[in-house]
């Protein structure tokens, strides 16, 4: 838990960035669009119904939607932009930002006494001396409140930029909602509200002091809040010794891997950081951009939806022909197996004479499928569909952990398990086995990006963990995340897995 | 008194939606004279009155200012050698009285003495400092007037600028607007639907109706028409004053 506080001040840090580029490239589009609108009914038409059609769209959708925006954009134009991290989120977030101010400034302008603009006509001002002397100093405090409230929806929205590899005080929120760790979540949730409430109370001052032209109401909070903006861009710059950068996906067993591994490059003298809870598809992406330096994934994963592969050889095989193609597109490589498979498998609570996936197949039609968020859309349940004739009278997604509960609570008779979570063992669920091979190997593999592919200190302090863990060690680590009672962190979990390495180490000197 | 024209008029129609609100005006303006503009609403007056200054240009004719058709140049150049004075005044509400005044400084214009307006237009100097929103309705049109009349300007422009006012500001605020026009040699041109202003501060009276002039004298000539346009404009006046005489006689 001090680790996770240890983390705000950088979180922090990006997350303040993040939300005053969005916010000041939101101002940047919607002064000039606002001023703009207002003599043209069209463009105001437009411009309001844009910005709003855009906050109909809920936040974590729209920061999706600007991958594969920016993935085609950048194969249109032949140049790398980057399609993960900062720049999707700044866009996102500088579109949410354009409503609120867009609306100010047209309501700003729109609520000044046409008879100001006939004395301003009548005096001699040209357009823009009369925006510049009578205008803009008239509606800035109704377009201040404007503001206000974008960089309040700003700062909160920016949470939601860790689900595309930018972090943020979201990392906090996303990672403690996936291990259930409401202090995590509290800590996330705490720390943005003060932001925003922060930046809310500075920006008050600054509409009150344009509203009663105070130079020094303008000018003091303005200073402190480009000061606490410039403290977030050194604590982030500041040149420190490059580190190791831990990507993992979100759930428990990616985190509790990211701490193995950090823990031991820490031991062998390397600076680490955390990526955490990546999508499935961000994550590869991120070791490829060179974003994360190293991550677990599983074999079956980028086979089947990186290498669009649908043939299931032997775990060997597979594990060379990843390492043969990651190599080959951006220079990332396998380090090696760690020695437990997470297969995606069907679990439920025993049943005489289900055995198998094809045992379930001649009952299902009565059955409920409760699966995770990307099950269902994954080729291996088209897969393993085909292949068993497999037809649920209903299926549904839960996140994981009510994915369980749902089993439990009896709305669902048939879950999507992962073969190495904890919950199996503890809830006392069948993996049913797949005995026509339907679904590959999901070997749990240890992949390191270019940048750190030809570090030879880097994989020596790593190779202890290759071929070292063994399903039930991985299952009860996981489950002492997981649980229901009597949480532990993924850190706390990470050492006792380390413990009991090494401690199986000691009984058996490696043969490896 | 100089004796050339300083606004003239020359064959000017501005049509709305087909219909000529003003329809082919020709008219002289002698330099230093005070004009009245009379007329019910919608006779065209206010729309004349604005193609002096531009805030309308004419569809056909031209409009000419100490000799130069006002479409010649660019408008603010104009506009800043015109006073304008509206009845809704229109004083910017985020700056200070002398600020308003001096508000054409920021054009590009010498800076005027805000004192010396604030004081012909009847105002105490330390005004300067207050904002408009502390001022009744005839301070502010004074310092409308002020603001109008800072740059210098020589024409000035008037669109109904009392009537928002009551009668005793309106009648103190007219004289001193005449006092003022004497003073320093303006041309005056001013639209107003009050026929007794228009006979007592004017040294010449226009009705307008339909866009065209139907009457055009001195305000001694208007009074003694026998019959016509001119002859109805004054009669309510003056049977006004007779009624008032017969009241207090009785």
């Amino acid at each position: 838990m001090i680790a996770a506080f240890g983390q705000v001040p950088g979180l922090a840090a990006s997350h303040i960035l993040l939300a005053a580029a969005a916010l000041l490239l939101g101002l940047a589009i919607s002064l000039p669009l606002g001023v703009a609108a207002m003599w043209r009914p069209l463009l105001r038409r437009v411009a309001l119904g844009f910005a709003a059609l855009v906050q109909t769209v809920p936040g974590l959708a729209l920061l999706a939607l600007f991958y594969p925006v920016l993935l085609g954009l950048s194969a249109l134009l032949g140049v790398g932009i980057p399609a993960l991290g900062f720049l999707p989120s700044l866009l996102a977030l500088t579109l949410y930002a354009l409503l609120p101010i867009l609306r100010n400034v047209v309501a700003g302008l729109g609520a000044i006494d046409p008879a100001v603009i006939e004395a301003a006509d009548g005096l001699g001002m040209t357009p823009a001396q009369r925006l510049r002397l009578v205008e803009v100093p008239l509606a800035a405090p109704v377009a201040m409140a404007g503001i206000r409230t974008a960089a309040v929806w700003t700062i909160g929205a920016a949470t939601l930029s860790t689900t595309v590899g930018y972090p943020s005080l979201g990392n906090l929120i996303f990672s403690g909602l996936q291990t259930e760790t409401t202090a995590l979540v509290l800590t996330g949730c705490i720390a943005s509200a003060v932001l925003a409430l922060g930046a809310d109370a500075l920006l008050g001052l600054i509409e009150t002091g344009v509203a009663r032209r105070s130079r020094w109401r303008i000018v003091g909070p303005s200073a402190l809040l480009l000061a606490v903006v410039a403290a977030a861009g050194v604590y982030s710059f500041w040149p420190s010794r490059p580190a190791v950068v831990i990507g993992a996906k979100n759930f428990s067993e990616q985190f509790i891997l990211a701490r193995v591994i950090g823990d031991r490059l820490e031991g062998a003298g390397f600076v680490v950081r955390y990526r955490e809870g990546l999508g499935s598809a961000v994550a590869l992406r991120a070791l490829e951009s060179g974003d994360v330096d190293v991550y677990v994934d599983y074999a079956g994963t980028i086979w089947t939806n990186a290498m669009q592969r649908t043939d299931t050889p032997p775990a060997p095989t597979m594990a060379a022909g990843i390492d043969a193609w990651l190599r080959g597109r951006q220079g990332a490589r396998v380090i090696g197996p760690l020695g437990f498979e997470n297969a995606y498998a069907l679990a439920m609570k025993p049943r005489a004479g289900v055995e198998t996936i094809a045992d379930l197949a001649g009952i299902a039609p009565g059955l409920r499928l409760a699966s995770d968020l990307e099950f269902l859309d994954r080729p291996e349940w088209r897969t393993i569909r085909e292949a068993y004739g497999l037809r649920f009278a209903d299926s549904r997604a839960y996140s994981p952990t009510f994915m369980y509960r749902a089993l439990s609570g009896g709305q669902a008779d048939v879950i999507s398990a992962f073969s190495s979570d904890g919950r199996i063992a503890a809830d006392g669920l069948r993996v049913l086995t797949d005995p026509r091979h339907a679904v590959p190997s999901y070997d749990a593999l240890l992949l390191v990006g270019k940048a750190r592919a030809g570090d030879a200190r880097l994989r020596a302090a790593l190779q202890p963990l290759i071929g070292a863990i063994p399903v039930a060690i991985m299952r009860q680590a996981n489950y002492r995340v997981d649980r229901d009672a009597d949480k532990e962190t993924p850190a706390v979990a990470a050492r006792w897995l380390a413990d009991q390495l090494s401690r199986a180490g000691a009984q058996k000197p490696a043969t490896k | 008194m100089n004796a050339a024209p300083a606004i003239a008029f020359r064959d000017v129609t501005k049509r709305y939606g087909g219909v000529a609100v003003v329809d082919g005006i020709g008219l002289e303006i002698l330099a230093g004279s005070f004009v009245a503009l009379v007329g019910t609403s919608g006779s065209g007056k206010s729309t004349l009155l604005k193609m002096v200054n531009r805030l309308i240009e004419a569809d056909a004719g031209s409009v000419h200012v100490d000799g130069h058709d006002v479409l010649a140049g660019d408008a603010p150049t104009l506009r800043r050698s015109i006073g304008y004075v509206f009845q809704h005044v229109g004083l910017f509400p985020h700056l200070s009285v002398g600020d308003n005044i001096a508000i054409r400084a920021r054009l590009g214009v010498a800076m005027p003495d805000v004192a010396g307006l604030l004081t012909q237009v009847g105002l105490d100097p330390a005004m300067a400092s207050r904002s408009p929103r502390d001022l009744s309705g005839g301070q502010q049109q004074r310092v409308g007037v002020a603001r109008a009349l800072a740059g210098d300007a020589k024409i000035l422009l008037m669109d109904e600028p009392f009537g928002a006012l009551d009668p005793v500001t309106r009648d103190r605020i007219g004289r001193t607007v005449r006092d003022l026009h004497d003073r320093l040699g303006l041309t005056t041109i001013m639209v107003t639907h009050d026929m007794a202003e228009a006979l007592l501060l004017a040294d010449r009276v226009l009705a307008m109706a339909a866009g065209r002039i139907v009457a055009d004298g001195t305000p001694v000539e208007m009074l003694r028409a026998k019959d016509g346009p001119a002859a109805a404009l004054v009669a309510v006046p003056r049977e006004q004053a007779a009624r008032l005489q017969a009241l207090a006689a009785s």
